[in-house]
């Protein structure tokens, strides 16, 4: 099996791939909404750098989605804001 | 630190030139956390400085709009582990009550409630309503721009490199882009004040302690206060030349948590020490258990400008008429700089000043040369 799970959807991807680029592959072009005015973000640099990608993987947030391989059974979710909005107090 | 001189001489309605070898805060106060503390201060000349720099602090945010450098009242949260921790702490705040440090005790049912995420581990603390931090380039800045609004000229890229001398006095500076005239020079060269002063011939011991700074992924709020171990205050005064380390933990308004401090004497070396980074880590986590599954972004090292004796140095050099200093406050510059500013420029204008200046008067370290 080759599949991921994207929020509410699967993702195909092919070996090798990156879970950002089977994200652009399957036409999914954001997946992390800023923490101040919650606007979409997805690819920018793509190479690791800019820590634009990021999203949540399994559970962890602020993963690059351009440098994490694509795995089957991978559960990945949008991100909102830093990821980490619980632990407010 | 020279842009606080800069602002209150220049207030003072003196002619002001800021000669600034690199860029604005490049060097010591660009690397510090911006605390402005007075819980960590004992009794004595420093709390003083720290006491009057409070209220001025307060003026600048009024005046200068504090939103410009983040200037936050947040108060401190200072926590012991045990219950001899929390005596020491209890009477150590007890001295600073009596000159004018407010604080409150803390059980440990009113730490958890001042900061949720702080580890139950620990037995008591102090709250410390006015401690505050400032985002120490955006306060430089500030400081620089309000000085030039009171005529002030800033050269950047331009490094002393001698003095001017006419009558037995300091005329002025030989700089890297010519000579500069002056009637009156300050030394606010922080961690290479010594340096400096042995450019114009009127050595100082000012030397550099290192320091590390974490820097976390943005988070919401999970650190409300300024919270450190009581361990601090004592590792700050100690002299021992190895490796001190204690966790101070603060949010930063763009949503990092910065995690220090550590202390070495290893000269001008900047470079990051990994296992030291590991230790400052653990302490945090051991404070804050939550920051366990936080990612760090960066580690920064700083050099903090210290003088044998732990005071700063602040006033007019006996051996060179003209020369002033206003370095040596060691971690505490920046909280340190409104009231080293204002005395400065009181001390060049013959202004009554408002802290006692003898303490601070470079003649206390000119004999320990010889």
């Amino acid at each position: 099996m080759t599949v991921f799970r994207f929020d509410d959807r699967d993702i195909d991807f092919t070996a090798g791939q990156t879970v950002g680029a089977a994200l652009i592959d399957a036409g999914i072009y954001g997946w992390r909404l800023t923490r101040r005015h919650g606007t979409p973000r997805g690819l920018f640099c793509g190479i690791g750098v800019c820590y634009d990608c990021l999203v949540d993987i399994d559970g962890n947030p602020n993963q690059r989605a351009c440098q994490v391989s694509a795995a089957a059974g991978l559960t990945v979710t949008t991100q909102t804001g830093t990821g980490h909005d619980d632990l407010a107090c | 630190m020279g842009a606080a001189c800069a602002y209150y001489a220049a207030r003072a309605g003196l002619a002001v030139t800021v000669l600034e070898r690199g860029a604005v805060a490049a060097g010591t106060t660009g690397a510090g956390e911006g605390n402005l503390l007075l819980s960590d201060k004992q009794a004595g000349p420093e709390l003083q400085l720290a006491l009057r720099s409070s209220t001025l602090w307060n003026e600048l945010g009024e005046q200068l709009g504090g939103e410009a450098f983040e200037l936050e009242r947040k108060g401190g949260v200072v926590v012991a582990g045990t219950a001899e921790g929390v005596t020491a702490l209890r009477a150590f705040a007890a001295e600073q009550r009596a000159l004018g440090v407010a604080s409150e005790p803390l059980d440990q049912a009113q730490l958890r409630e001042a900061e949720p995420h702080l580890s139950p581990a620990f037995a008591g603390g102090a709250f410390y309503p006015g401690d505050m931090q400032v985002q120490p380039m955006l306060a430089a800045a500030s400081l620089l721009g309000a000085a030039r609004e009171h005529g002030a000229v800033l050269r950047t890229g331009v490094e002393v490199t001698g003095s001017l001398l006419a009558d037995g006095r300091l005329s002025g500076l030989r700089t890297s882009a010519g000579p500069v005239s002056a009637d009156y020079v300050v030394n606010a060269a922080g961690t290479w004040g010594g340096q400096l002063s042995t450019r114009l011939d009127a050595e100082l011991p000012i030397l550099p302690r290192r320091g590390f700074v974490l820097v976390t992924e943005p988070l919401p709020r999970v650190v409300r206060h300024k919270v450190y171990s009581a361990d601090y205050v004592a590792n700050v005064a100690s002299d021992s030349a190895g490796l001190e380390l204690s966790p101070v933990v603060e949010g930063t308004r763009s949503g990092t948590v910065l995690i220090g401090a550590s202390r070495e004497r290893v000269g001008f070396d900047t470079s990051i020490s990994i296992p030291v980074v590991r230790q400052l880590a653990a302490q945090a986590v051991a404070l804050f258990p939550v920051l366990a599954g936080i990612n760090l972004l960066r580690v920064y090292a700083g050099l903090r400008p210290y003088c044998p004796d732990h005071l700063p140095v602040i006033g007019a050099d006996p051996r060179l008429p003209g020369l002033l200093h206003a370095c040596g406050h060691e971690g505490a510059g920046i909280g340190l700089s409104p009231a080293t500013g204002e005395l400065i420029a009181d001390l060049i204008t013959g202004r009554l000043p408002s802290v006692d200046p003898d303490p601070f008067a470079p003649d206390r370290l000119i004999g320990a040369l010889a």
